[in-house]
């Protein structure tokens, strides 16, 4: 049985009719959720690619509005933590410096969450009208995110270039930590976008969460200001070992990487994505009905 | 035995609930607010932890869009459902098209399924035609090497090739629509669903669309189709399935289930549901060759109605007007189970005597709804106007006219 409602170009003429077998059955859990999300990896090639496509049409400045974000981010950042709070940067790193390499994950950490959580919202009229697995939605979205920390890691160069403080052989674990981020963010973003379509009221929760990670995840301070017996529940936030990753990573290891918190902050990051894809699968075949 | 079957579907039913407001829903009192807010707050927080649906309203009404449907669909059968607005058509599409999830039953599909209940799914009005080819395409589930190799021919069936690279917010209607049906033409599946998307495009593009159904119906497809155009179903279907209020009571030819169909539509109640508002229409023909409808609208709760338009339809639920009454009174207005009373005289042009019928129109809450068939007006033969020509040929309407003779060639 092959559970699929995909028309594919089918020149060979191996694949017939009565090969493709479909069942609907009230309340059956669909067996082979995996393999049907496989099948329509085209689609979520095309949407994400949509996605990217449509972000920055129709504006004046286009795509130099994935550089000022986080430039201004880190100019502000840089002034109250760094000047006016006094705060240490991590080590020797330049204030300035360490906060874009913050900036840089939470932006792809809240880009993501934001726009991911919105999704089955602003494709309402897809959703209800054709039939996909509803997963591709809010991960295809969260794609664009990536893009513009692609965007934003430019700039980082630009700027380490200019200070004199290029990152040496660390760098090389850069992608895992920015699979890191993105898992991180997967687990709630899949979670808020479940209750977003269930519960309009996570439209206004989201931001709020977002506004409210920025201050408890290190993105313009040093979690070495962080006092010691507020580590563990400091780091039960994986934002701040996502952060203290990349910092790790880009700063020449002027920023400690603890493996213990690191491992705290993916224990949490996978807890949330279980719990995020096991809320999105419950209720994700009553989206046509609520949307 | 099941491989004559394309689709074959048992017990199948889908509940919706439907919360209702008691009192018109207006709290009387701030207490009254206080109390009511608290408590369908303190519901919906119990829904939510459970992760359950939120529904509106004191009261909560299970409502069966479709129950107990048995039905079999032979292979290559191009098969047409009829059935009053909220008969459940759309329904039993969804749930056929994977879309929502049966509440009770079974189904079974033999073959790759296409559905197409809307032209143009997923456009994005700020991407080129022929971007939105790749992804309307990959929305219906074609693969991209499929479609960079029917693109051609896509782009020459909407006859859009000038504009294929200008983002498609620029086309017009017209030219929106022809693309987005030659992208879902261009599909090859082994069984179609189609909900009345050929309603679309000016006249030379529905032919071009019929010709091209007919032509997947007679290649051996299984067609699935929902229209409210009996013309185009007795067009393109063999056999017919009546839907009434969630129920399969008819299958067959398709010529035998639309005179079903009309049957049940003649002995109309002069009543339909449209959303919260209930409708009352009657109609009376006169022989002076005017029309007289009455109309009285009421809700059991308070809705907000913003159109209106009464619709005159011929034997083929053709239009034939509408009596839009956005001017005759102050719109949106308020209206509550106090029942909101209309007389409209309609003059001008007379109707050729016969059975016509008369549907409603409107827009409560921001919603649409329709119904076509809500009562029948008879149109009496006029008095006084002299014709040797049957009713049949004479077309629907008879204006008036007059003859002068502008110039009169002898012959030499």
């Amino acid at each position: 049985m092959i559970l699929s409602s995909k028309a594919t170009a089918d020149e060979t003429g191996a694949s017939k009719s009565n090969q493709h077998k479909l069942v609907i059955e009230a309340g059956r859990a669909n067996r082979q959720y995996w393999a049907d999300l496989w099948h329509y990896h085209e689609l979520f090639a095309v949407l994400a690619w949509r996605d990217i496509a449509v972000r920055y049409k129709q504006t004046v400045i286009g795509v130099a509005w994935a550089v000022i974000r986080p430039l201004l981010t880190m100019a502000i950042f840089t002034v109250i933590f760094g000047r006016l709070a006094g705060l240490p940067s991590e080590g020797e790193a330049p204030y300035m410096l360490m906060v874009l390499a913050g900036t840089l994950p939470w932006f792809l950490f809240s880009t993501a969450l934001g726009e991911g959580s919105n999704s089955l919202v602003s494709n309402a009229n897809m959703i209800r009208k054709i039939y996909f697995p509803r997963l591709i939605s809010p991960v295809a979205t969260m794609v664009v995110s990536l893009v513009d920390a692609m965007i934003t890691l430019g700039l980082f160069f630009v700027v380490a270039a200019i200070l004199g403080f290029l990152p040496d052989w660390r760098i090389i674990f850069l992608p895992l930590f920015i699979i890191y981020a993105f898992v991180a963010a997967l687990g709630p973003t899949l979670l808020l976008a479940a209750l977003t379509a269930q519960y309009r009221d996570f439209r206004f929760v989201t931001p709020f969460i977002v506004q409210f990670g920025m201050y408890v995840s290190p993105v313009g301070f040093a979690s070495s200001v962080v006092p010691q017996e507020y580590r563990l529940l400091y780091n039960l936030n994986p934002m701040a070992s996502v952060i203290d990753g990349f910092r790790w990573s880009l700063l020449r290891g002027e920023a400690a990487l603890v493996p213990e918190y690191l491992a705290l902050g993916l224990g949490v990051s996978l807890g949330m994505l279980w719990l995020g894809l096991s809320v999105f699968r419950s209720v994700e075949k009553s989206f046509a009905d609520v949307l | 035995m099941s491989e004559q079957n394309a689709i074959k579907i048992e017990g199948l039913g889908k509940k919706y609930l439907i919360g209702h407001n008691l009192d018109g829903g207006r709290p009387k009192t701030f207490r009254e607010a206080l109390t009511k807010g608290f408590k369908s707050a303190l519901t919906s927080v119990r829904n939510m932890a459970q992760l359950r649906q939120l529904v509106a309203g004191d009261e909560i009404e299970e409502f069966w869009a479709l129950k107990d449907v048995d039905l079999e669909i032979k292979r290559g059968d191009a098969v047409g459902i009829i059935g009053r607005n909220g008969a459940g058509k759309s329904t039993l599409l969804k749930v056929l098209s994977r879309i929502t999830e049966p509440t009770a039953g079974r189904i079974e599909i033999t073959g790759r399924v296409a559905s197409l209940l809307e032209v143009g799914t997923g456009f994005h009005p700020e991407l080129t035609g022929r971007e939105n080819i790749f992804l309307n395409g990959a929305i219906l589930g074609m693969s991209r090497k499929e479609i960079q190799r029917k693109i051609d021919r896509i782009i020459d069936f909407a006859g859009v090739e000038k504009f294929i690279d200008t983002p498609v917010k620029r086309y017009s209607s017209g030219m929106y629509v022809r693309l987005a049906f030659s992208v879902a033409a261009h599909l090859d599946p082994e069984i179609l669903i189609v909900d009345e998307v050929l309603a679309v495009g000016d006249a030379a593009f529905q032919r071009k669309c019929h010709a091209l159904m007919r032509e997947l119906a007679n290649s051996g497809k299984t067609v699935l189709f929902v229209s409210h155009n009996l013309r185009s179903l007795r067009e393109l279907c063999r056999t017919g399935v009546l839907l009434e209020q969630g129920q399969v009571t008819g299958v067959g030819p398709i010529e035998q289930i639309i005179d079903r169909y009309q049957q049940t539509a003649a002995d109309v109640q002069s009543v339909a549901r449209l959303g919260a508002i209930e409708a009352w229409v009657k109609a009376e023909g006169r022989e002076d060759g005017s029309n007289v409808f009455r109309l009285s609208l009421t809700a059991r709760r308070r809705v907000s109605l913003s159109e209106l338009c009464l619709i005159v339809t011929g034997k083929d639920e053709e239009r034939l007007y509408i009596l839009n009454q956005q001017n005759s009174f102050e719109m949106p207005y308020d209206l509550g189970p106090v029942s909101l009373q209309l007389r409209i005289d309609q003059t001008g042009p007379a109707l050729v005597e016969g059975s016509y019928m008369v549907g409603v129109y409107l827009k409560a809450d921001g919603k649409p709804y329709e119904d076509l068939a809500i009562a029948r007006l008879e149109v009496p033969a006029r008095k006084g106007f002299q014709t040797f020509y049957p009713p049949e040929v004479r077309g629907v309407v008879e204006p008036e006219f007059a003859v002068t003779v502008a110039a009169a060639l002898e012959k030499q």
